[in-house]
């Protein structure tokens, strides 16, 4: 049954899902597609530490924390890479492990007088967003959906504001850096982007729906468009689509099988990886299916000497 | 506190509860730096990463249809067959997706990670209200406390295997990572050698699963192979290194977790590997960040010296005008435009050549070489020209651009160049005699 409750969950979701999908269209043009998912375990100290320190699970001090393990990640991996000469994707495995590793650690030797379990942190709960909710006027809406809606809002000012360097940097760094536009400045830019992205969904929605996120819906705009700002819209409204099926297909699904309930956010993962399945068939120009039905190319003869330039 | 005896029982497996655990995860991290070190040669690291996380849904799957079948449920072989093939499946899609889209390695991997892994946990919330689901959550994080001896031959068995495939097609993945489109133009099956070695990944990451949990088995197929890189150059010393390294950390890493309640195995296991990484990364003498800096710094001495040393004879020679070049004292002001250096560095090219004892001392303004350093002064002019000349000669460099070609090589010819510089040019100059300049001076 449709309540009140499946709307704000599928209003939070799309929130998050857009949040993450645009920073991500230039995660995966930078060939950095598995950042999100380094991040998104990588915050696991921070979370950690944040709350050893203060001693409460409040959300500022876990947010802060979780957002500078987050850029330290980029910072260590970015370090590693240069003075290594290390390849970005070994740095990267090598950083968020290790991190993760200290997390869990910290956690365990915690746990005795706390409750907070990594599995609640690693898969969050979508479903109990509208529980928490905050009084706004005469409405109460769910601190959740402010929050994923806030840091859509930056995410868009930052991503307009510099929308021509950071398209300039994703595609040619070097010709960024000699026009005066410093590509490392917009990395980390990018990186405080997604690391702040990543920890406030994580923290309201659990962290599977921030890496598919990240990844799946600009992959999908990748195979309809070859312009960015398409790519962006089409990632944005992928990103929606996969939102409302996926708690749709998280209602419907499980009675198939004979259960009772699953959680929302693997679904809309796992709608957004069959929303990219339809394009990777029917994409007009490069979807598989469409390749094979157009038309064989018809051949030109450079011998003969009808020129449709001269004519 | 554990004592040393308790200590040294479980580092020389003599312990009975901890010796298999120790054991296993040793073979796994062998295995691992073994299978990792392709990986990471064939810049797929985070292979292991969308691997580990593409097994979730068979394993939650696979529960689910034991316990359909009236089964108990959890068997440990039935969940990693379910792993296996979900992870079979996975990496399937990465390379589909690879080949017929222009969507690269990385988008691959995140795609195949993210959306496997979320089936993974939707099929996981689905089964988890069954009877006996309790501690199917263990795989991600992993449980090497829980090692029995039908668990310890799978991964013994496993890790041996995988270790040998490693070693018997050692050479056609040496040509599969370093060139790949050359070993497909030799006729190298380079798809079944891929597949092949994409199997064993999977293989050790299944196999890992259960005692170090999904993800941090990924640490185990890079950290030691990206540690062994810094020490070696070739591969064979840097699967045995990464090997080794990767077997340290599992043997450290479950014994101390063994010594110490609270410590889950798997990160400590991934703390050892990332100590040793680090030390790797700087002070590994090839390709370590500490001594790398050390060869530059002094590379760079070695250049400072030989600029200074070829700018006093240079200014020698101009003093000297048709006759010999003698050794007398110059002034301080000739130097400084001789090179674009700053009087600061100037003062500190001095300072270094003073305690080499390439000056004599001298009142202040003046400067005298002494009686090495105008030999060694001599000696440098004499390369540097014998290089120009054999760049003017025979390579069509222009003679008024030959000086700053010169420069750029003339720091590293060894002897043996040197006297092969001699051999080539020999006709047009005697004994040790230093050549004149090949191009006039204000050419420079």
């Amino acid at each position: 049954m449709w309540t009140s409750f499946d709307t704000w969950i599928v209003i939070v979701g799309m929130l998050c899902a857009v949040a993450c999908a645009l920073p991500g269209c230039f995660l995966v043009l930078r060939k950095m597609s598995m950042m999100g998912d380094a991040i998104s375990h990588a915050v696991l100290p921070g979370l950690a530490i944040a709350f050893l320190v203060t001693g409460t699970r409040a959300s500022v001090p876990m947010f802060l924390g979780a957002a500078l393990a987050g850029l330290l990640t980029a910072l260590f991996t970015q370090w590693i890479m240069r003075f290594g000469n290390v390849d970005r994707g070994a740095a990267m495995g090598i950083v968020f492990t290790t991190l993760f590793a200290i997390g869990l650690l910290l956690i365990r030797r915690a746990a005795d007088h706390v409750d907070l379990d990594p599995g609640c942190v690693l898969y969050g709960a979508i479903e109990l967003t509208p529980l928490d909710t905050v009084a706004l006027g005469r409405f109460d809406i769910p601190r959740a959906a402010l929050v994923n809606g806030g840091v859509l809002l930056a995410n868009l000012i930052v991503l307009t504001l510099f929308y021509k360097e950071f398209k300039l940097s994703s595609f040619d760094p070097d010709l960024a850096d000699t026009l005066g536009y410093s590509s490392q400045f917009l990395h980390y830019l990018l990186m405080t982007l997604v690391a702040v992205t990543t920890v406030a969904a994580f923290e309201s929605v659990g962290s599977i729906i921030v890496i598919a996120m990240l990844v799946v819906p600009p992959a999908t705009a990748l195979l309809l468009t070859h312009r960015l700002l398409p790519m962006l819209l089409i990632a944005s409204g992928a990103a929606i689509l996969a939102a409302v099926a996926g708690h749709l297909g998280a209602l419907v699904v499980p009675g198939w099988f004979g259960f009772e309930s699953t959680t929302s956010s693997g679904m809309i993962a796992l709608a957004s990886g069959l929303i990219f399945l339809l394009a990777w068939l029917f994409s007009p120009d490069q979807g598989i299916v469409m390749r094979r039905f157009r038309a064989a190319p018809v051949p030109i003869d450079p011998l003969s000497n009808t020129n449709t330039d001269t004519a | 506190m554990p004592g040393l005896s308790e200590i040294l029982e479980v580092l020389l497996l003599q312990n009975y509860n901890t010796r298999l655990v120790v054991l296993s995860t040793t073979l796994l991290g062998v295995a691992a730096g073994l299978v990792g070190s392709f990986l990471l040669l064939r810049k797929r690291s985070l292979m292991g990463d969308a691997l580990s996380h593409a097994t979730l849904p068979g394993i939650a799957i696979a529960f689910g249809v034991m316990v359909a079948l009236g089964g108990e449920g959890k068997s440990l072989p039935a969940l990693l067959l379910g792993a296996t093939l979900s992870g079979v499946a996975g990496i399937a899609t990465m390379l589909i997706i690879r080949h017929t889209t222009r969507l690269r390695d990385d988008v691959a991997m995140g795609f195949v990670l993210s959306v496997f892994f979320g089936v993974g946990v939707a099929s996981l919330r689905m089964v988890q209200n069954l009877p006996n689901a309790a501690g199917l959550e263990s795989f991600i994080y992993g449980k090497a406390a829980s090692v029995v001896m039908s668990d310890f031959l799978l991964i013994a068995l496993v890790a041996g295997v995988a270790s040998l495939v490693c070693l018997i097609f050692l050479k056609e993945f040496l040509v599969l990572c370093f060139d790949d489109g050359y070993a497909a133009a030799q006729g190298w099956p380079t798809l079944f050698l891929d597949v092949l070695l994409l199997g064993l990944v999977t293989a050790v990451t299944v196999i890992g699963l259960q005692s170090v949990g999904l993800i941090l088995v990924i640490a185990f197929l890079i950290t030691p192979p990206t540690a062994a890189r810094f020490w070696t150059d070739r591969l064979l010393p840097m699967l045995l290194i990464s090997a080794v390294i990767g077997g340290v950390s599992g043997w450290l890493g479950a014994s101390l977790s063994a010594l110490t309640p609270q410590l889950p195995a798997g990160a400590v296991i991934v703390l050892v590997a990332a100590a040793l990484f680090l030390v790797s990364m700087l002070f590994a003498p090839v390709r370590g960040v500490l001594p790398r800096l050390l060869n530059q710094a002094a590379l760079r001495r070695k250049e400072d010296r030989q600029h200074f040393l070829r700018a006093a004879y240079e200014i020698l020679e101009d003093q000297a005008g048709d006759a010999p070049v003698a050794n007398r004292s110059f002034p301080y002001e000739a130097l400084l435009p001789k090179r674009s250096w700053t009087p600061r560095q100037l003062r500190q090219i001095l300072r270094v050549a003073r305690r080499e004892d390439h000056l004599e001392p001298t009142p202040p303004g003046r400067l005298r070489l002494s009686e090495p350093g105008f030999g060694e002064a001599a000696r440098v002019t004499r390369n540097h020209r014998l290089w120009e000349s054999y760049l003017i000669q025979y390579a069509d460099v222009a003679p008024s651009h030959v000086d700053r070609d010169a420069d750029m090589v003339e720091h590293i010819l060894g002897a043996e160049l040197v006297r092969e510089l001699e051999a080539k040019l020999g006709g047009t100059l005697p004994g040790q005699t230093v050549p004149p300049s090949p191009h006039s001076s204000g050419e420079r």
